[in-house]
């Protein structure tokens, strides 16, 4: 390089940059596509299941009726239910957030299991004004349902 | 009347911001000697102090629980703790904008009063830069966030403060956090200066020097201070989590990082003209991405106080003015900018280079990753990105760097070869085999993991192989500081690699009296009982720990917070010399059980540890340039006497 005047030097210094940062962008944008965690309602579950395995976000109601303590007094199991009636068994073992409680909104990452089960790895409820789940805002219950039903048309 | 005197206090500050900005820029255009352009300095500065009665006045209305302003009814309550009443003052989106506007006008006069380095024209240029930012703020704080205001009839209780906040940890954290943002306003100012007085020489990079490494070592600070208070406060157990907030420090962070490395390059060797520049411009932006996201309500969590599109709005249309207008500037005169030195690769300019690339595009990858999610919900479909983006992707660019890194130090300006290194590289590759070959036999992490420890344990030794061949008396401040922070990142990578190698977990539920193991350790749960606090109440576990060399108990709390009304984990940690045991109480599990969870995590601390000595590295760095600064002065000014004298007697 130090046989090239000072503005092709320059001209390197950019391409390399230029280059790198084009690898870096493709290389993010493969990565956003196959890691993203896309949003599912229990409906685009029965309608369209993603693979099981495959990171995703859970979101709709918790079924009243359907919460119970497994023996191992750790793992919880219930419904996650959409306007259409479609109920998804959810198990979680953890330390359940504060204010989860049947018939509240909640989201759950996890992954689907072969046999239909979403196993959550972590949950978020409803839980204060200030410490919302995103989806589910400021909106009482039934709302929060109708942004549910909205974002799942999309 | 103490809110009427900070919002006097604070309009008469914007009043003589324009007055900086204006006389700022009439010494731009080249009337250094102007009566209206010597009003800069002295604008600047008593603008400065007129924010600061403002905020003293915001501290003191929180201070005394004053509930007939708005902003303290809203956000405090009588009974909280004193420390957290007037941490309060800034844990709300208005108290916080004026704490960043306080710490801009603090800023301007410390530019004001300080800065001798550079001519008057560009001090001048850098005053009406910052002033213009500043007026942005001002009117942003004036017009649609005013803190001052009042509430007519008062209310009777204060609503609190969200008991997450109510943390000696984030008291602190977020004025650390602010110096560093506003800190890099510094470097954007300077680089406009020096765009428009045409000076990209190393005059600037030794002028922007201190500013960029003071900025850097606050933003290091409340990054490691904000993780360390998500670690043990929000009781998940992790250090980082690739929140959007979080990335909204790590991305100023990054560019701030690269900037300091390409300002090294031009103080000494003048080359990186125009990259520099570039950085200088790319860091500020991303402090006031940061500020966007984090303040805008786009998302949503502790840190988004403002759900409220008009503000959103507002600071999207500065950040637009600041960093459209700073980039056209830059494309405006980036071209006429002189060139500058050359070098070859393999030089200490070429690693360099490298390390700037890679960090600029990790810093690409997270702010993709941290804004896909918000472009992809304005189309209608919903994700989120965590860590299997950005682990592995961000990991492609940072473990070159590293490597990078244990060598670079080592290389000398303008041209090396490499068998002049050939001992300490060799040294450096025996050490990576080693740490490879025996993390692979003796751990069984995963790759990353294996990784990273190899990484740092390399890392751990290179950082000080530039003190070969050399008297440890006679290396510079400037160069231990280097070395330091370099081994704190080293010291830091452990920590991270070994967390996410070793950590093992415990999630029971148990009677009292049943004992889990976890990690070195037997932990026995004895009584839960109810604790009561100032403004909490709380359920509290006994649980006895022994063996690994201890016999103490862990409390872990389940707290109730009246005012808001929220329920809150309490972590109990256990902190040895090799690692932390981190306990958490659940909810009872019927038949007399609770849930606990507890985790053994090796060497965790080291985390933050190296977070401290990279701080403490960039203060080292940051004391020897400032003294090389005024040796060097003193010596300018020395000679300029002589001349004088020699002249006057010629004279005679």
């Amino acid at each position: 390089m130090s046989g090239l005047a000072p503005k092709h030097q320059r001209l390197v210094l950019v391409s390399v940059a230029l280059v790198v940062l084009m690898v870096a962008g493709l290389l993010a944008a493969w990565g956003l596509r196959s890691q993203a965690d896309y949003f599912y309602l229990p409906e685009d579950i029965a309608a369209k299941p993603p693979e099981p395995g495959r990171a995703i976000r859970l979101g709709g109601m918790v079924q009243p009726g359907s919460l119970r303590t497994l023996p191992d007094g750790v793992t919880i199991a219930f419904n996650v239910t959409g306007r259409e009636g479609n109920a998804v068994p959810v198990t979680y073992r953890g330390i359940v957030p504060d204010l989860f409680v049947e018939g509240s909104g909640v989201i759950a990452n996890g992954r689907l299991l072969p046999g239909g089960t979403f196993e959550a790895e972590t949950l978020l409820a409803k839980h204060d004004e200030n410490y919302t789940p995103r989806e589910l805002e400021g909106l009482s219950d039934a709302e929060a349902h109708e942004v549910l039903e909205k974002s799942a048309g999309q | 009347m103490i809110a009427e005197i900070g919002l006097a206090a604070l309009w008469l500050a914007a009043g003589l911001c324009l007055l900086q900005f204006i006389s700022g820029a009439i010494g731009a255009r080249g009337d250094e000697q102007g009566p209206v352009s010597a009003l800069v300095r002295p604008a600047a500065i008593v603008q400065a102090l007129l924010l600061v009665v403002s905020f003293v006045c915001l501290l003191w209305v929180f201070a005394v629980t004053d509930l007939s302003v708005a902003l303290v009814a809203a956000n405090s309550h009588a009974d909280k703790p004193l420390v957290y009443r007037i941490s309060g003052a800034w844990g709300n989106h208005e108290g916080s904008m004026l704490l960043w506007v306080t710490i801009l006008g603090l800023c301007s006069a410390l530019i004001a009063s300080l800065e001798r380095r550079m001519d008057a024209r560009f001090v001048k240029t850098a005053l009406a830069a910052q002033g213009f930012v500043a007026l942005g703020f001002f009117a942003f704080l004036l017009l649609s966030s005013n803190p001052f205001a009042r509430l007519n009839p008062p209310a009777e209780f204060g609503a609190g403060l969200n008991p997450l906040l109510q943390d000696i940890g984030l008291a602190l954290h977020p004025p650390t956090l602010y110096v560093g943002y506003v800190g890099l306003s510094v470097a954007f100012s300077f680089v406009v200066a020096g765009l428009v007085t045409r000076q990209a020489g190393p005059e600037l990079a030794r002028a922007m020097r201190p500013w960029v490494l003071a900025a850097w070592i606050s933003l290091t600070l409340g990054i490691a201070a904000g993780s360390y208070w998500a670690y043990y406060e929000l009781g998940w157990g992790g250090w980082w989590f690739w929140d959007p907030v979080e990335n909204a420090s790590l991305m100023p962070w990054l560019a701030a990082t690269a900037l300091l490395h390409s300002i090294g390059v031009l103080a000494a060797r003048d080359a990186l003209r125009t990259w520099t520049i570039m950085l200088g411009v790319v860091a500020f932006s991303m402090s006031m991405v940061g500020t966007f996201l984090v303040r805008s309500g786009i998302l949503t969590s502790v840190h988004a106080f403002a759900v409220d599109p008009e503000r959103g709005a507002f600071i999207l249309g500065l950040l637009t003015i600041y960093i459209g207008g700073a980039f056209a500037l830059f494309a405006l005169r980036a071209g006429a900018l002189a060139e500058g030195k050359r070098f070859v690769a393999l030089s200490r300019e070429g690693a360099l280079v490298f390390n700037n690339v890679m960090l600029s595009a990790i810093l690409a990858v997270v702010l993709l990753g941290t804004l896909y999610p918000l472009l992809s919900e304005a189309l209608g479909t919903r994700v989120s990105i965590g860590p299997p983006y950005y682990n592995p992707v961000t990991a492609v660019f940072a473990v070159p760097m590293l490597l990078v890194l244990a060598v670079g130090p080592l290389l000398r300006w303008r041209r090396d070869r490499i068998s002049r290194i050939a001992a300490p590289l060799v040294l450096i590759g025996v050490v990576l085999a080693a740490s490879v070959i025996a993390v692979v036999a003796f751990s069984g992490a995963g790759v990353l993991p294996t990784i990273g420890l190899a990484l740092a344990v390399t890392l751990a030794v290179a950082s000080w192989l530039p003190l070969m061949g050399r008297n440890p008396r006679r290396v510079p401040l400037a160069l231990w500081g280097s070395m330091l922070a370099h081994f704190g990142v080293a010291v830091s990578l452990a920590g991270m690699a070994s967390e996410s190698a070793f950590s093992t977990e415990r999630l029971v539920a148990v009677r009292s009296g049943d004992t889990v193991e976890v990690g070195p350790f037997k932990a026995t749960l004895g009584a839960v009982e109810p604790v009561a606090g100032p403004n909490w109440t709380a359920l509290e576990a006994r649980i006895a720990i022994t063996g690994g060399g201890v016999d103490t108990v862990l409390r872990p709390q389940s707290r109730t917070f009246t005012d808001p009304p929220q329920n809150t984990s309490e972590a109990a940690l256990l902190t040895r010399w090799n690692g932390q045991l981190y306990a958490i109480l659940g909810d009872a599990a019927g038949e007399g059980r609770w849930q606990l969870r507890l985790w053994w995590k090796p060497f965790v601390t080291l985390i933050w540890y190296g977070g401290v000595l990279i701080a403490l590295g960039g203060l080292l760095a940051l004391l020897g340039h400032l003294r090389s600064g005024v040796r060097r002065s003193r010596i300018g000014e020395a000679i300029a006497q002589r001349r004088a004298d020699r002249e006057s007697e010629a004279a005679a």
